[in-house]
């Protein structure tokens, strides 16, 4: 390091030229030492919460996995009290529901919202659709059952589904994180420059072409993202599964069936009649640190791949 | 090193002493059949008039330059000539745009055929963030074009924008690979690959060095045989090289409300704008002495 000269170290810095006495030192800015300090911080502690997190989670594991094989755990019986594979085929049934309804409808509603609204029916609707990303999941579960499966699904669609059931689940979770996937797509049309649109209309494209094949690919990278994010929270989702796909384990890919999902599992499980350290206890967090394993190779996954396909403008 | 001063590496621009006008080509000297032509063009943004009745020919197998200084409305009346004013909120077009006769403002014209007809070249090269073969293909691919070999195409695109040789051993990689003035040769590609009629191009070499310029340059003369280009550009050496008309906008303030609104100040053959103009402002703004 040979910068950190002070002004007038430099033999020939400047000479002859007017200006010569013009000070280059470096000055003090302790101001900005401290930002730096408190940004670094606040940036560790978020690393070390996450690191936390995982710690306070593997030591349970490491106590279940003492006392239950690993075939009792994993194991797809669902007479068995440790298996978790039909909480997790449960899971991804109800996600991919979530998906079918949620990816189409508001990637959709974001494309109506970035390339054909009006900039005052935008400037409406935009937060409208934010808002409805603020209702509490415990109210989506009760319009799952209370109106989804009764009157949408047994009286209407009159499919033969009992009180609970992973259809009205998926669909209510998917429900739930279009706002989601919406707002964010939305803000990933948005960002595709002017000029990409400009150059599709002056080929002779149609609104549509130029939405589908121009700004959707270019925006590729963020939609992705919104689609990762809404994801994640229909696997995290507790409450609308909870109440609307039911506590029986139930290994079986019929959506009209009732299933326990991981988070349902969760949630029944740290009712309370479990005493801490117990081995029940401890399901839950080998249960949680399957859902976190899963989600986390979500992530990277979709990272992966949009890393693969994305067009970057 | 130090006593360069900035008049020697930058010659002053626009000096009569300077223009080359490109070697001469007889033209009649108003354009017979125009291609397109405005009629008492003026377009407001909301209420903000910016063009004031805009009467010009332009001439089939000719390059028309429009020139003037900023904020005349030159790029507004280049985007009326193939509607791509209608894609700017709250703008507003008065009078006729004649192609082939046809006024394109017309309600039952459909916008979308009128830019299959008449192309557009921008100021910032914007090729897709697509590969450079799907850049061209995608022009005939939307617009439902009879394709009988899409490679053909490519190729014959590529060629026809001086492109080819530089690019045909990766057409599969992302056109942004590509340097400023390949991308924007790139965009003329694209624009010739749709077959169109009328070539629209707005500063198009003002992102590009002088090189590249030249080679847009020379494209252009090339292009001239097949299609009708009219160019908005800031650089009068390149309006003197390769136009063979040259129109004059300038901007006047309105008396009461101060907007400058443009209007067309002179319109001739491009050696007589050069060499004689009629206009006092036409050749205040040629040799330099424009504000
Ligand atoms: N989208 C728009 N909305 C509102 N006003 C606009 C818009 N585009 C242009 N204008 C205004 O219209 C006038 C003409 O603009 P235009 O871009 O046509 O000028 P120009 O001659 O192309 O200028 P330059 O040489 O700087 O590109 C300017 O006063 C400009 O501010
Ligand atoms: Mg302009």
């Amino acid at each position: 390091m040979s910068s950190n000269n002070t002004a007038g170290a430099g033999p020939s810095l400047g000479a002859g030229l007017p200006g010569a006495s013009v000070n280059l030192g470096r000055k003090p800015r302790p101001g900005e030492t401290a930002i730096k300090a408190v940004l670094f911080v606040s940036a560790m502690l978020s690393v070390a919460i996450t690191v936390g997190i995982l710690v306070a989670l593997v030591e349970p594991v490491i106590h279940f996995f003492a006392e239950v094989p690993f075939g009792d755990f994993f194991s797809f019986d669902e007479g068995q009290r440790f298996a978790v594979f039909p909480l997790i085929t449960a899971t991804l049934m109800t996600t991919a529901i979530a998906l079918m309804v949620s990816v189409p409808l508001g990637l959709g509603a974001a494309m109506y919202l970035s390339e054909y609204a009006s900039r005052r029916a935008r400037k409406y609707l935009k937060p409208t659709v934010e808002l409805l990303a603020g209702v509490p999941s415990v109210v989506y579960g009760f319009f799952a059952v209370m109106f989804v499966t009764p009157t949408l699904l047994q009286d209407i669609l009159g499919l033969g589904v009992g009180f609970t059931n992973a259809l009205a689940a998926g669909l209510v979770l998917g429900v739930m994180i279009i706002p989601t996937i919406a707002s964010l797509a939305e803000d990933a049309f948005s960002a595709v420059p002017q000029a990409l649109r400009q150059g599709s209309y002056a080929m002779g494209a149609n609104r549509m072409q130029t939405t589908l094949r121009v700004v959707l690919p270019a925006a590729l990278s963020g939609v992705a993202a919104a689609i990762v994010l809404g994801l994640s929270r229909a696997v995290g989702e507790t409450m609308i599964v909870a109440l609307a796909a039911g506590s029986q384990k139930n290994f079986s890919l019929n959506p009209l069936e009732g299933m326990q999902t991981m988070t349902g599992f969760m949630a029944t499980t740290a009712g309370g009649e479990n005493p801490v350290g117990s081995t029940s206890y401890n399901t839950l967090f080998a249960v949680g640190l399957t859902l976190f394993v899963i989600t986390f190779v979500i992530n990277m996954v979709s990272i992966a791949l949009v890393r693969r396909y994305r067009q970057a403008y | 090193m130090a006593s360069a001063t900035s008049s020697d590496t930058f010659p002053q621009m626009g000096s009569l002493g300077e223009v080359h006008v490109s070697a001469e080509r007889r033209l009649p000297d108003a354009p017979v059949n125009p291609v397109m032509e405005t009629r008492d063009l003026n377009v407001f943004y909301g209420d903000f008039h910016a063009v004031h009745d805009v009467n010009l020919a332009y001439g089939r197998h000719e390059i028309t330059a429009m020139i003037g200084p900023s904020g005349c409305g030159k790029s507004t009346v280049l985007r009326c000539l193939n509607r791509m004013n209608d894609l700017v909120a709250g703008a507003h077009v008065e009078g006729e745009v004649l192609y082939h006769g046809q006024d394109i403002y017309q309600k039952n014209v459909d916008p979308i055929a009128v830019r299959t007809q008449i192309g557009m070249v921008f100021q910032k090269p914007n090729p897709f963030p697509k590969s450079i073969y799907d850049n061209i293909a995608y022009g005939p691919r939307v617009t439902g074009m009879k394709v009988d070999n899409m490679d053909d195409l490519v190729e014959e695109a590529l060629r026809g924008a001086a492109l080819w040789d530089e690019v045909k051993d990766k057409l599969k990689q992302s056109a942004y690979g590509l340097s400023g003035g390949q991308q924007q040769r790139l965009c003329i590609a694209r624009t010739i690959a749709t077959k169109p009629d009328v070539i629209l191009m707005d500063e198009p070499c003002s992102a590009l060095d002088p090189i590249a310029t030249a080679r847009v340059e020379d494209l252009m003369l090339e292009l001239r045989n097949e299609y009708t280009i009219i160019v908005v550009t800031h650089n009068m050496q390149q309006a003197a090289r390769v136009s063979d008309r040259t129109a004059f906008f300038t901007a006047r303030p309105d008396e009461t409300t101060g907007n400058r609104t443009g209007l067309l100040v002179e319109y001739d053959l491009t050696s007589t704008i050069f060499s004689n103009p009629n206009d006092k402002r036409t050749e205040d703004y040629i040799s330099g002495r424009f504000g």
